[in-house]
């Protein structure tokens, strides 16, 4: 009936004349809506489309999420030891490594980061942004692209003789996050990277690693999804002396909190140790089982004008 | 068409008498339109508070519709344009509470009681006035009665109200970890300006 006015309405005079014909009060108030509807229709607003992940990570990886204009988020993340390391370890428990990290959103699209990784005694700091954002109505933008570009100093005392700088030290990665949100449960996310160490010690190893990500959540309720996480090295020393990561994972969301829970063949939980240094067999038992932990704070309120 | 009826002699009182019909058809709707209100930017404010946090947003982008032959009133609020201080509560809001991907819009559509009564007394000054209508929130459609204040005041047409709405009417699920953060009853604050609208602006699609 509802639309059958709508269309009606449309007629100038003769839709006039009908409706006061056939209208009685009930369906005039219907129509009052329907006349609301279609005005605000018309002059619908570009709508962007927000909450493609939950999270700033995917597991390991860094999403196209940023926390928003004043939020903080405390990351801890965790990578047990591997489950094939036997009775004596615990399957992997007894050893961990771990990441604390913090990050802040200086606007809803500008996020900087840093952290401390346990493994390597490693330092790492980011600047993430999101330049486009996906968005539906009369000029919709099929994807979100975020830009991430990370530094990363590793402090531990290497045993092998050779004298390292700090800038020997440091590694760069630089990554392009494409994401599209298909549906309010899908998401998909392609991530071309390259990793750019100063400092290579082997034979032919190259300064840079070229891979390529993909990922996505499928959310089986509202506050729980399944991820999934792949990055492919490109043909090359690194290719043929390392493995590619693989992470598969769940998300649980409480309020303010994320859980997620995964398992891996990677133990680093920054961008040059999981693309470019992963050893481990999945398919062979070396899964590293961890979590990421965050936690939002509200450092500076905001109402967006 | 009133050239064309002088045409026809013979037949000219007979279409008089029909246009004269015709028009008291019209014309009523016609002084209906006039008597219409409307704005896009009205605005809504909820509140709820709790032991553990108080939850507030603001909506500036409201759609109401307001028509005085009759004291008929529709709202629609689109629910992403909620703002509110925290990004994250915005989030969980839209995606989490209120799903609104499914359901975009919080709808109201309802007559105001004793109508005939209040809009004569409307210009005396501001009436309290009883709204009966449909409340659609989060898909769920309820029948409620809603007190406010209604104003005619420098053309415009001033629509306050206070009322309360609980989530749990509205289907909208909140998880037992967070059942002491969000209100059992939620305060609702509307105000919106109506301005009035050209029947010709109310007809054109």
């Amino acid at each position: 009936m509802k639309a059958l006015f709508t269309t009606l309405s449309e007629r100038g005079l003769l839709a006039a004349l009908l409706l006061a014909l056939a209208a009685p009060a009930a369906h005039a108030q219907t129509d009052l809506l329907g006349q609301l509807e279609q005005s605000t229709q018309k002059d619908e607003p570009t709508q962007l489309v927000e909450a493609t992940f939950k999270a700033t990570r995917l597991i390991n990886g860094h999403t196209v999420q940023t926390p928003g204009e004043g939020t903080m988020v405390f990351l801890i993340s965790h990578r047990f030891g591997a489950l094939n390391s036997g009775a004596y370890q615990f399957f992997g428990l007894d050893a961990a490594t771990l990441r604390l990290g913090f990050e802040y959103g200086i606007t809803d699209r500008l996020e900087v980061g840093v952290g401390r990784s346990s493994l390597d005694k490693t330092f790492d700091g980011f600047v993430k942004y999101k330049a486009i954002q996906q968005s539906t109505g009369a000029h919709a933008v099929p994807v979100t692209v975020t830009l991430l570009g990370t530094a990363a100093l590793s402090t531990i005392r290497y045993a092998d003789g050779y004298t390292r700088n700090a800038l020997d030290r440091t590694a760069y990665t630089y990554q392009a996050l494409i994401a599209r949100k298909f549906s309010t449960d899908f998401s998909l996310q392609l991530m071309p990277t390259v990793v750019h160490r100063n400092m290579v010690v082997n034979e032919g190893e190259k300064n840079d690693v070229y891979a390529l990500g993909a990922g996505g959540r499928y959310k089986l309720t509202r506050r729980f999804s399944l991820n999934a996480e792949y990055y492919y090295l490109m043909p090359g020393y690194t290719a043929d002396h390392y493995r590619n990561s693989l992470a598969l994972g769940v998300d649980i969301e409480t309020g303010g909190h994320i859980f997620q829970l995964h398992v891996t063949n990677s133990q680093g939980m920054i961008e040059k140790q999981f693309v470019s240094e992963t050893t481990g067999n999945f398919f062979k038992g070396d899964i590293f089982f961890g979590f990421n932990m965050s936690r939002n704070f509200t450092v500076k309120q905001r109402y967006r004008k | 068409m009133v050239s064309s009826l002088r045409a026809g002699r013979r037949w000219a009182p007979l279409l008089r008498g029909l246009l004269v019909w015709l028009g008291g058809m019209v014309l009523p709707h016609l002084g209906l339109a006039q008597g219409k209100f409307m704005t896009k930017t009205g605005h809504l404010t909820f509140f709820s508070a709790s032991i553990m946090e108080d939850i507030e947003a603001r909506n500036d982008k409201v759609a109401a519709v307001f028509d005085m032959n009759g004291g008929q009133i529709a709202f629609s609020v689109p629910i992403r344009e909620f703002q509110f201080k925290r990004t994250l509560m915005q989030e969980h809001f839209n995606e989490n509470y209120m799903e609104s991907d499914k359901f975009p819009r919080a709808t109201f559509t309802g007559q105001v009681l004793d109508a005939a009564q209040v809009l004569k007394l409307l210009g005396a000054g501001a009436q309290t006035v009883e709204v009966e209508g449909n409340l659609t929130i989060h898909g769920v459609t309820r029948k409620v009665v809603v007190a406010g204040t209604l104003q005619h005041r420098d053309g415009q047409m001033i629509l306050v109200a206070y009322f309360n709405v609980a989530p749990a009417d509205y289907a909208v699920d909140v998880p037992l970890l967070v059942r002491e953060h969000i209100a059992k009853s939620v305060s609702v604050r509307l105000n919106v300006a109506c301005d009035p609208v050209s029947p010709a602006l109310t007809q054109q699609p």
